[in-house]
């Protein structure tokens, strides 16, 4: 059995009384899409903040590819192969597409920390970060500020901002809350466009995107993994349906 | 040994009263709004000047010139946040700053030019003056004065957040901001009424400290670094916690001039920075 | 909208940003007109070097890391005691002696930025007033030291390069004074431009994101922090050798706020804003130096408020919403900001 890609065992967190997270188990191998999903409140971004070490685990342990991170740093996690993006665009205001995606390319590199190399001599990163762009469709408005760009760009921005890092693990946290219709086709062909060698996890409430993408889709409630199955096992699961997607939305 | 440690106990416990009147509005809006207010003791200086005004040129008594003191900054803070800070509830901490200090400095000029430089003579009232002797310890009339003060207002405070609506409101916009704008409450409005008597008792605070530590235009800044200890210790929008941390900070700041007279105000720094270090959000706060 | 063009265009535009323009070459000419025409005011010109300088390094933390520092004064002092004191103790040589006080002062800020870089917002703050509170005691304390409250006594100051001494007409103190002034900008220059400048403007825009970037963010801010400390004390230490004396006024906090004032008014983020707001703040000062201090406070709270309230961007900034508004007719400019875009 090959190494998964992302893997958990019994995380657990409790904030006091609350338990935000109880025994989750995952596994994610190389090249899979899978979707996460669950009703507000079932733990799933805690899970995530637990993965990419934005939050201490009271118990339990992440593994990426193998080896296990549960003690280092958020930073420390996404040099060895795990982005992430995030629910609301968590960008860089004034600075450009092409700036922001030349810093991650940078920070990549090492060469975030070199003050006396000017910029004018990072060639090749400024390159990379406008071909990452130019396969989002974002090179056209690559010099304008980030925040003129309309709401569906910033969102293909946090993609190209996780790809930038080159990850070998992605999570994607809603990546088309938000979005208008007329804007999301090119999110969806963005997402289409992944390599199939990079690992994908979607947090979703789309069920658009669930069916689209996922190959696989695991259901979070009340801080435990409910059922895993394919999608269209999860969509005919009265379990399921009962508890996610609610009694309002039947038939 | 046991009485001169008693005595600065008591001391200490009520130059922390004071602290703690001065800083709990403070406390307050920040919990409230994450407003930073650099300017809240200018406030205090505005409740100082009140009661040196109204006893010294109008011949007022001074127990009469604490509701003024406590009035005229109440005023004051709602005549600018109307103004000035109204504007800025969502700006950058920088912006808060900058616009906070400026009103520090115009208010110390002011306060200079007005009144000069020097501390303000003041004559405590007779029946405030000497010591009473208790169990063999000698209290100061004044301190029990304020001490007394300072607890029937800390009693007050807690009885209107527990038991009035306003008082809950204010309670949820401290503890939730967006949850509480989510249940309707206007968070703006309750600010600006939290603001007014967050000052006011910095104005009352103000009038109540010429006779334990005088008041020269100054002071908006020297206490300035106190105030924001007992709130970053004491944690943002906690009346309890202002109230330990002011206690705490008063009893060590006296207890070091009396002990350790060398090392000055170079103690409370260190400690100050070690604890926000230690826990950014104070002792008993949430935010942040 | 515009088609991705052949590779070097997206850099092109990148490197547009970076060159130097004719009117920072009449900058720095102008910076010599006071040797020409104003002879009687060196003293004077020197001073605005100098805290053009302080608040140069300041925008490096302020500016483009968005670190408010309310103790930035601390780090000043710290390189102007540090090069009165080995003036004092025999070693008058000017160059060696503003080395070794930046060197200090930046190994301070490197101590300091342990704490920086661990708390944020007004945490931050705080620990920042604080701990330019603590150095002013301290100071103030340890006056076998410092001299305390009277200041250091018996700074001499050996002639520049054997040959020209600080003397009052104040050529060699502002000949000396511009001349590290400019060798520092081009350094601060070259840093803004690079990609750890980048890396300072992203957690500037966004700190909680760089983690997620990869980025090594106390790493940037100890650097940061340590390289804006040693810049202070460049001109703190050229402030003791010009003037041959040091005090406690720089390390009080009026001077913290002073320099902030300063950098707000010119406009953070801009490199130049530093400069132009020192310019305009300490020759406006001597102009009405013979008013009563008092006034002076108050309108420089006035300013404050002014700026905070309808000039955000400060004087370059309000310069640059002009020149895009011109460029672009009727296009909105951008979101109003304190700190600039470059």
């Amino acid at each position: 059995m090959s190494t998964p890609a992302l893997a958990t065992r019994a995380l657990d967190k409790r904030f006091g009384s609350v338990v935000a997270a109880r025994g989750i188990d995952l596994s994610l191998p190389s090249g899979a899409r899978h979707a996460l999903i669950g009703p507000n409140g079932a733990g799933k971004t805690t899970l995530i903040n637990m993965i990419t070490g934005m939050l201490a685990p009271d118990g339990g342990q992440v593994f990426l590819g193998g080896d296990e991170v549960t003690g280092l740093a958020p930073d420390q996690r996404v040099k060895r192969g795990l982005a992430r993006t995030f629910q609301i665009n968590t960008l860089f205001p004034r600075l450009s597409p092409l700036e922001a995606t030349t810093l991650a390319v940078c920070e990549r590199s090492g060469l975030a920390a070199r003050w006396w190399k000017p910029l004018r001599a990072c060639r090749a990163e400024v390159d990379e970060a406008h071909e990452i762009l130019r396969s989002l469709g974002l090179a056209s408005v690559c010099h304008r500020a980030t925040h003129e760009l309309p709401y569906g760009q910033q969102r293909l921005l946090e993609i190209a901002l996780a790809l930038a890092t080159r990850p070998r693990v992605l999570l994607l946290d809603e990546p088309a809350a938000g979005v208008p219709r007329d804007e999301s086709v090119a999110l969806f062909t963005a997402i289409a466009g992944l390599s199939v060698d990079l690992t994908v996890l979607f947090i979703e409430h789309d069920m658009d995107v669930v069916f689209r993408f996922a190959s696989r889709v695991i259901v979070m409630v009340g801080g435990q993994v409910l059922v895993e199955g394919s999608p269209s096992e999860i969509a005919g699961d009265p379990r399921v349906a009962e508890i996610y997607l609610g009694g309002a939305r039947r038939g | 040994m046991l009485v001169p440690l008693l005595g600065v106990l008591f001391d200490g416990f009520a130059y922390g009263m004071l602290l703690f009147l001065l800083s709990i509005g403070l406390a307050v809006t920040l919990g409230m709004m994450n407003f930073v207010n650099l300017a809240h003791l200018s406030f205090a200086m505005l409740g100082g000047y009140v009661t040196i005004t109204l006893t010294q040129k109008l011949g007022w008594p001074f127990l009469a010139t604490l509701p003024a003191a406590f009035l005229a900054a109440a005023a004051a803070a709602v005549v600018l946040e109307r103004l000035l800070y109204r504007r800025l509830y969502r700006a950058s901490e920088l912006d808060q700053c900058l616009l906070t200090i400026g009103l520090v400095f115009m208010s110390v000029a002011t306060a200079a030019y007005v009144f000069g430089t020097s501390q303000q003579p003041f004559e405590t009232p007779p029946y405030l003056r000497g010591a009473v002797a208790v169990l063999g310890l000698r209290l100061g009339i004044y301190r029990v004065f304020l001490i007394g003060a300072a607890l029937g207002i800390t009693l007050a405070l807690i009885l209107g957040l527990e038991y009035t609506r306003f008082g809950t409101q204010v309670r949820a916009a401290v503890d939730n901001q967006r949850m509480a704008r989510g249940l309707g409450i206007d968070v703006e409005r309750r600010f600006a009424i939290t603001f007014a008597i967050g000052s006011g008792l910095a104005g009352l605070g103000g009038a109540l400290a010429i006779e334990m530590v005088g008041l020269d235009p100054a002071f908006a800044l020297t206490y300035l670094v106190y105030v924001l200890i007992v709130v970053a210790v004491g944690g943002l929008g906690s009346i309890g916690g202002s109230f330990i941390a002011a206690t705490l900070l008063g009893v060590s700041d006296v207890a070091g001039k009396y002990y350790v007279p060398e090392l000055g105000a170079f103690l409370i720094y260190l400690v100050m920075i070690g604890l926000l270090m230690w826990r950014p959000s104070g002792l008993l706060g949430r935010r942040q | 909208m515009r088609e991705a063009g052949p590779p070097e265009d997206p850099r092109r535009e990148l490197w547009a940003r970076q060159r130097w323009r004719g009117l920072e070459g009449a900058f720095w000419l102008a910076t010599l007109a006071p040797f020409v025409l104003f002879p009687a005011h060196l003293q004077l010109a020197s001073q605005v070097a100098i805290a053009g300088l302080f608040a140069l390094s300041l925008d490096l933390l302020l500016g483009y890391s968005g670190i408010v520092s309310l103790g930035h004064a601390a780090f000043f002092g710290i390189g102007a005691y540090t090069a009165g004191l080995i003036a004092k103790g025999g070693w008058g040589e000017p160059v060696s002696g503003l080395l070794a006080a930046a060197a200090v002062a930046g190994v301070a800020g490197y101590a300091a930025s342990f704490i920086f870089s661990r708390v944020r917002h007004l945490a931050l703050i705080m620990v920042t007033l604080g701990l330019g509170l603590l150095v002013h005691e301290a100071a103030n304390k340890a006056h076998w030291l410092t001299g305390g409250a009277d200041g250091l006594q018996g700074v001499r100051m050996w002639p520049l390069a054997g040959r020209f001494k600080f003397d009052l007409y104040g050529y060699t103190a502002y000949g000396y004074s511009l001349a590290v002034l400019v060798v520092a900008f081009l350094v601060v220059r070259r840093v803004v431009n690079s990609p750890f400048g980048l890396a300072l403007r992203g957690i500037r825009e966004n700190a909680v994101r760089m983690p997620a970037l990869g980025a090594p963010t106390r790493s940037h801010v100890r650097t940061v922090c340590a390289f804006s400390a040693a810049l202070a004390g460049l001109a703190g230490a050229l402030l003791a050798q010009t003037t041959e004396t040091v005090s406690l006024a720089t390390l009080e906090f009026q001077r913290s706020a002073e320099i902030l004032v300063i950098l707000i008014l010119g406009g953070a983020g801009r490199l130049y804003g530093g400069l132009v707001g020192a310019v305009i703040f300490l020759v406006a000062r001597d102009r009405f130096s013979g008013l009563n201090p008092q006034y002076w406070y108050f309108w420089m709270g006035a300013l404050l408020i002014l700026i905070v309230m309808a000039v955000p961007g400060g004087i370059l900034g309000g310069l640059a919403r002009l020149a895009g508004s011109r460029r672009r007719p009727g296009a909105r400019g951008p979101t109003a900001s304190r700190v600039g875009s470059s």
